[in-house]
């Protein structure tokens, strides 16, 4: 496809609507007539973000597309609840209530997940009368847990977008990863700190490896990345099935395939007390996020993988070679998964499990299509869906609605910000002068 | 919209030709030195008959060290014929398929070697079961990418197909209504993909990715907020009965295999044989082939691109929805939580597999059943393989057929890019 702007200078792939872009633009009617008039420069300015908003930039269609998948959730709440229905069946004889249940249920819903996720004032309140203070930080350290293996899965999956490959294999290389990353954890006897750090390499070797070996069967085959790698994922979801059935992997004297638990010397260190959750694994995420933006943006080898993602046969023509840019790249997004599996099977869980790799690989994906294919666009798409992984639980225990609706919101989510027309049609905005469409990752079909 | 180059294939360094023949002498030497020898001692005994039916077929009962090692033989020549000659189109696939029959064969032997009886008609038959909602999931791959849509979304019309018979079965009493609604719900994810496909041009790779996450999470949450609590009422439907096919249906061994089966086995056959001929026999088919390949000719002349390409989608996702039923109300009656397990995926893996074409796909899906049903029977004789790595096979399979064998066929040309009317 010819519409992307993730042009090898390496800007963000969606600047087409800053404000001083759209000056440039051959402006409509309305606006010579305002330039034209020569307004105070505060009055332009002004005038150019209202532009923004009417023309639904990208940082505007994405709020726009979140809110609208919070309302639509919020529906799929209100009119699946059984006292909602209920009252619906009394809709002639209590109008009102129907209404007023509905939004009661949605909105209680809403206010669970906010506390569960961001902060719950009865928390507060207590800690003024001798409660625990880390309590009041809970939601956020858990907002922060379940972001951290989707920063990292989510890094994964963007920087093969930048390159012009779409990996879903996320999964099959987190499990690779928190394989390895568990056998040193609990096999291997090391003392502290350089046990954890020799564990959570193992995480990026093992990750690499299933990473590696996508990305030569395409550099050396012509295989499509696409199938390989969800071949990959269920080949590795039998795999970690099968080691765990085996007395390496298997704790002796349970009855569950799981792992012995890992040695506390590869725990990764809690960050803000034992009782929070919050672990080393976030900064591990964080740095790789920096790391990744460092390597995509100022290293030879990631202009190289840009301009490979932007157009292989120029890049060929340039003296590049596309199939070695591939093998790097799935090697290195390969061990960034693993790294998420090592952050899961040494942060939190502990010891593996057959369902270790949970839906991290596949919520990757969209993390990453929600962060736009950039390292700081995946960081805060991964803490929006680690609030609302987080928040979601609190709601099922306080509400009873199920943990699924976050699945179902952070789905909508995806889908309305990678269709910013339909976004703007929704919203009745104006229509991009510019052929654009900034959700458009790097992926092409089949054939490419 | 133009598309960007394609890397040319003269740079992959890789002789096709050289692989395969070097595959087929490895499963060779697979069946030779470890179906061979390594089988353990006494005979493999396959049984043909089902109890209670009226005429008996003699069991076969082979010695797997002998047998494995004339079949490895035989794949070895093969596979170096295969190397020295530009082979014709027929007889490359004539070998293909025989080193596949021997290596199956020596594998089963090998599996079954000194252990109780192999039951093979039922082997086949839950290949046949677990091959519906592949087929009728790759057919539904079929018609939309022969018209140029690609549809990852076939694990959500699976799933969403599956939720609808089940509940719509339970609460209404009727199957058929069940069978109906599930084809339905297919088709409203179908309409989901094509309208966000067609209309606003969102990449069909992702937009299949997300209807996947999107089906799940609503059936996930559907089923916790309504179906749990209502057990009963809302997920507790029948099953079809089978419907044995008079004369067809007695015939020994080929008969309970497959004329003894329920309406999805048929709906299957038929649906192979339309699309088949649809695409490739009609002009329909002509068609909906021209939009998938170069849909600015197609235009010009007179093709309307955009409505045969919505009208294809959702015909795949009716046809998927129907193989999603079967996942419930042709097998076993409740819905469960992401009960279509990724056979969406294998689905679609069988669709390339088979080149993007019918026939070529079912037998794809055939492959896949077959491993599943493997897995299944082979756990209760106790096969020396544990059922992890059968349950691998039709992965592994994939991939080796992706990198080995599929790089020649091309997917249809304007698969996955949206039509602009210039």
């Amino acid at each position: 496809m010819s519409h992307q702007d993730a042009g090898p200078e390496g800007n963000e792939p969606t600047t087409p609507t800053e404000p001083e872009d759209s000056a440039e633009n051959p402006p409509d009617a309305t606006k010579q007539v305002a330039a034209g008039a020569g307004h105070p420069k505060g009055a332009e300015t002004a005038l150019q973000l209202l532009n923004a908003v009417l023309e639904g930039s990208s940082a505007v269609v994405t709020f726009l597309a979140i809110v609208l998948a919070i309302v639509i959730g919020g529906l799929l709440i209100a009119f699946t609840s059984p006292t909602v229905l209920h009252a619906w069946s009394h809709l002639f004889s209590a109008p009102g209530a129907a209404f007023s249940r509905a939004w009661d249920v949605a909105s209680s819903a809403y206010s669970a997940m906010f506390e569960g996720a961001i902060v719950n004032p009865h928390t507060v309140s207590a800690a003024f009368h001798g409660g625990s203070i880390a309590a009041i930080f809970n939601p956020l350290s858990e907002t922060a847990v379940n972001a951290t293996p989707l920063i990292l899965a989510g890094l994964a999956v963007a920087l093969a977008f930048r390159a012009g490959m779409f990996n879903i294999g996320a999964t099959g290389q987190f499990i690779g990863g928190a394989m390895i990353a568990g056998w040193i954890g609990f096999a291997v006897h090391l003392p502290m700190i350089i046990h954890v750090v020799v564990a959570v390499i193992g995480g990026f070797v093992g990750g690499s490896i299933v990473g590696g070996f996508v990305g030569t069967l395409k550099a050396r085959t012509g295989a499509h990345e696409v199938i390989v790698t969800i071949m990959t994922n269920y080949v590795m979801e039998y795999l970690i099935l099968f080691l765990l059935g085996l007395a390496v992997f298997r704790a002796p004297g349970l009855p569950n395939p799981v792992s012995p638990p890992v040695a506390n010397n590869a725990m990764l260190p809690h960050l803000a007390g034992a009782t929070l959750r919050i672990n080393a694994g976030f900064l591990v995420a964080l740095a790789a996020a920096a790391g990744v933006s460092w390597f995509l943006n100022r290293t030879t080898v990631g202009f190289e993988l840009r301009t490979v993602g932007a157009n292989a046969s120029a890049a060929r023509s340039a003296g590049m070679s596309p199939e070695r840019t591939w093998i790097i790249v799935m090697v290195i997004c390969g061990g960034l998964a693993g790294l998420a599996g090592a952050s899961v099977i040494l942060g939190t869980d502990f010891a593996l499990t057959p369902q270790i790799y949970g839906t991290y690989g596949i919520d990757a994906i969209t993390v990453a299509l929600l962060g736009r294919g950039t390292p700081f666009g995946v960081v805060l798409a991964a803490l929006l869906y680690g609030t609302l992984d987080a928040g979601s639980v609190t709601m099922q225990a306080q509400t009873q609605i199920p943990v699924d609706i976050a699945t179902v919101i952070q789905a909508l989510i995806v889908l309305f910000v990678a269709s910013p027309p339909f976004v703007r049609e929704v919203f009745h905005l104006r229509r991009r002068r510019r052929v654009e469409e900034g959700a458009q990752v790097l992926a092409k079909g089949w054939s490419a | 919209m133009t598309a960007v180059p394609v890397v040319t294939r003269e740079r992959v360094t890789f002789d096709r030709q050289r692989a395969i023949a070097g595959m087929f002498v490895m499963l060779g030497l697979v069946d030779i030195f470890v179906f061979g020898f390594l089988a353990d001692k006494g005979d493999a005994v396959f049984t043909f008959t089902l109890t209670g039916a009226a005429v008996s077929v003699p069991n076969l009962s082979l010695a797997p060290g002998p047998v494995s090692e004339a079949l490895g033989a035989l794949s070895i020549v093969l596979g170096f014929l295969y190397a020295g000659r530009n082979l014709a189109k027929i007889p490359k696939r004539l070998v293909g398929i025989v080193v596949m029959l021997g290596f199956v064969v020596s594998f089963l032997c090998w599996s079954d070697a000194g252990r109780i009886p192999l039951p093979f008609v039922s082997l086949m038959q839950s290949t046949m079961l677990a091959s519906i909602p592949l087929v009728l999931g790759a057919l539904s791959g079929c018609l939309c990418e022969r018209s140029g849509v690609i549809n990852i979304a076939i694990e959500g019309q699976l799933l969403l197909g599956a939720f609808a018979g089940a509940v719509i079965a339970s609460s209404f009493g009727s199957l058929w209504l069940g069978l109906f609604s599930g084809s339905i719900a297919g088709g409203l994810l179908a309409i989901l993909l094509a309208v966000f496909a067609i209309r606003y041009m969102v990449d069909q790779i992702i937009l299949g990715v997300v209807l996947n996450v999107f089906a799940s999470g609503l059936t996930g949450y559907l089923y916790d907020q309504a179906l749990v609590p209502y057990q009963n009422r809302l997920n507790s439907p029948n099953t079809f009965t089978p419907i044995k096919i008079p004369v067809l249906g007695d015939i020994p061994i080929i008969g309970p295999i497959l004329f003894d089966s329920t309406i999805f086995l048929y709906i299957a056959y038929a649906a192979v044989a339309l699309v088949h001929i649809g695409l490739f026999k009609t002009r329909w088919g002509l068609r909906v082939r021209a939009v998938g390949e170069h849909p600015t000719a197609a235009d010009t002349v007179g093709i309307r691109v955009l409505f045969t390409r919505y009208r294809n989608v959702v015909l795949g996702g009716l046809v998927a929805g129907i193989g999603g039923a079967s996942l419930t109300i042709g097998s076993v009656g409740s819905f469960g939580k992401d009960i279509s397990s990724g056979q969406g995926y294998i689905a679609l893996a069988a669709m390339i597999f088979g080149r993007w074409t019918p026939l070529g796909a079912t037998g794809a899906a055939l492959l896949f059943g077959f491993s599943v049903a493997c897995a299944n029977v082979l756990g209760t004789i106790g096969a020396p393989i544990p059922s992890d790595f059968l349950l691998m096979l039709p992965y592994v399979a994939t991939i080796i057929a992706v990198a080995g064998f599929v790089g020649r066929s091309r997917a249809p040309k304007a698969d996955g890019q949206p039509y602009i009317k210039s």
